[in-house]
């Protein structure tokens, strides 16, 4: 029996502790958002994150997570409401087939939520263990920029005494 | 054949006399540490009907400790702890520049020193900086506790002098006597993420106040079927100024210590072209 904590959840898996978290996810759990590429830690696509770092799901047997925080692509929006990150993605164009998509977005998160920066070489980096044969990569990373950069406009704003001077700021920079 | 978990006995100490007692009972079994290399394994169908001795919860072995003599990375240490550490960047910074280029962050994230080092790939990224700095590897068993120089941990290809039922628990980095004048990591590979090198350079040079050579060590990844440092090269070079005649000599004395071959990722004759050129091009500054 194997206790962790999934998208803010406590779960129970009764199955053998040395199943793969990937499969834990999938077939136990049936939470399919994660998807399985290579199976050898190549690929990405099984990204999750265990207590918020990105780690490869198809390299993780359950008895290593016993106890901590696993977080999916399903803890982000749904078709309803989109997290921020997939709305870039679809206006951008940096999803296609979407087999990488979910590790894809997960690394990201990640990358966002901790204080990634928005420069193109740095994002590339952080992704670079992520494949993608669909889109050449530009997309994704012009999505992810973007919404770093609005997180730090959010962050900026909250700083700043009040919206709208920081939006009259802004327009009067833009007219100089 | 698939990985098959019901094949499968894990054993989970609770801490590290656990795991040696263990260890000492199931010697057969297989230490896992991040799972990077020995998972990769068994999703092949290659480990099935294994005991696993599951050696991550040994909080202990993750620390990097400060010691008056240097630092003590645990063997469970993850590659973005020692990349992110402050006392490893500004101490012995070209292990954490290694740590930085093993696999992608989600492999940093799991994959551990320990497991790099007994995995013993000719290409293990973090060898050729453990050589230059002269670590010394801290290993426990149930007949006590062993320390060995780093390059005396690797008898071959995938082979090290690990005995039976015997654990990494640490390595340890001597402080330097002095700041390198001059220092390099070079990983060379297909492409810049998750890529296994085609060859991987560390080097420390020390250079007294009349520019004569000092010290040199350097060591390649990759070339040989186990890491090696430029004994020949470091030997005929100390004592002697850098001029284009000595930094020429010491490029060609570089193959009297390796011997690259041909292989899936690349031949040894690009192999040994590449180092020569970062041998040359370090010296030269
Ligand atoms: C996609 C991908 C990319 C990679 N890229 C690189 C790279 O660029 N450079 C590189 O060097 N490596 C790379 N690797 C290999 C691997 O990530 C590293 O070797 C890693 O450091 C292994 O550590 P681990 O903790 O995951 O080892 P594990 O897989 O847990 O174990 C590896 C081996 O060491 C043994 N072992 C582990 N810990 C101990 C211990 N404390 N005492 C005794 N034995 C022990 C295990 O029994 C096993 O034989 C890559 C792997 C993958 C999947
Ligand atoms: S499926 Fe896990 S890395 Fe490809
Ligand atoms: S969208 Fe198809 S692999 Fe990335």
């Amino acid at each position: 029996m194997t206790r962790l904590t999934v998208n803010g959840r406590v779960r129970v898996f009764r199955g053998h502790p040395f199943t793969r978290l990937v499969d834990v996810l999938r077939e136990g759990f049936g939470l399919t958002g994660t998807k399985e590429g290579c199976g050898e830690g190549e690929c990405g696509a099984c990204t999750v994150l265990v207590d918020g770092q990105p780690v490869m799901s198809c390299l993780v047997p359950v008895c290593q997570v016993e106890g901590r925080r696993v977080e999916t692509i399903e803890s982000l929006g749904g078709l309803e409401r989109l997290d921020p990150l997939q709305k870039a993605l679809l206006e951008e164009g940096g999803a296609q087939c979407g087999i990488c998509t979910p590790g894809m977005v997960m690394t990201a998160h990640a990358w966002v939520r901790r204080g990634g920066s928005s420069r193109p070489a740095a994002i590339r980096e952080a992704l670079a263990g992520n494949l993608c044969r669909c889109t050449g990569y530009q997309h994704i990373v012009d999505a992810v920029a973007r919404v770093v950069r609005e997180r730090d406009r959010r962050r900026g704003d909250a700083k700043r005494p009040s919206r709208a001077t920081s939006r009259t700021a802004r327009r009067t920079g833009r007219h100089r | 054949m698939r990985g098959a978990p019901e094949t499968m006995r894990v054993l989970r100490p609770r801490s590290p006399a656990e795991a040696v007692r263990l260890y000492g009972r199931h010697p057969e079994a297989l230490p896992l540490a991040g799972g990077t290399d020995v998972m990769v394994s068994w999703n092949a169908g290659l480990l099935n009907r294994r005991t696993v001795l599951d050696l991550s919860p040994l909080r202990e072995w993750s620390r990097i400790r400060r010691t008056r003599a240097g630092l003590v990375v645990g063997a469970l240490a993850t590659h973005a702890r020692i990349r992110d550490d402050a006392r490893v960047r500004a101490a012995f910074p070209l292990l954490a520049e290694a740590a930085s280029v093993i696999g992608a962050a989600a492999i940093q994230n799991r994959g551990t020193l320990g497991g790099n080092i007994a995995n013993a790939s000719p290409a293990g990224d973090s060898f050729p900086p453990l050589a230059v700095y002269e670590a010394v590897v801290h290993t426990i068993s149930p007949d006590g506790e062993r320390r060995s120089r780093f390059l005396n941990v690797f008898e071959g290809p995938k082979a090290t002098a690990l005995r039976p039922a015997e654990l990494i628990a640490a390595v340890e980095l001597p402080f330097l006597p002095k700041r390198p004048t001059r220092q390099i990591f070079r990983k060379i590979g297909t492409r810049a993420a998750q890529a296994l090198s085609k060859t991987v350079a560390a080097g420390l040079l020390w250079l007294d106040g009349k520019g004569r050579v000092e010290e040199l060590r350097f060591a390649l990844g990759a070339m040989a079927p186990t890491v090696r440092r430029l004994r020949t090269a470091e030997a005929f070079l100390a004592g002697q100024r850098l001029t284009p005649a000595t930094v020429d000599r010491a490029v060609e004395l570089l193959g009297e210590d390796v011997a690259p071959i041909d292989d899936v990722r690349s031949t040894g004759a690009y192999r040994l072209a590449v180092s020569r050129a970062l041998l040359g091009g370090f010296l030269r500054g």
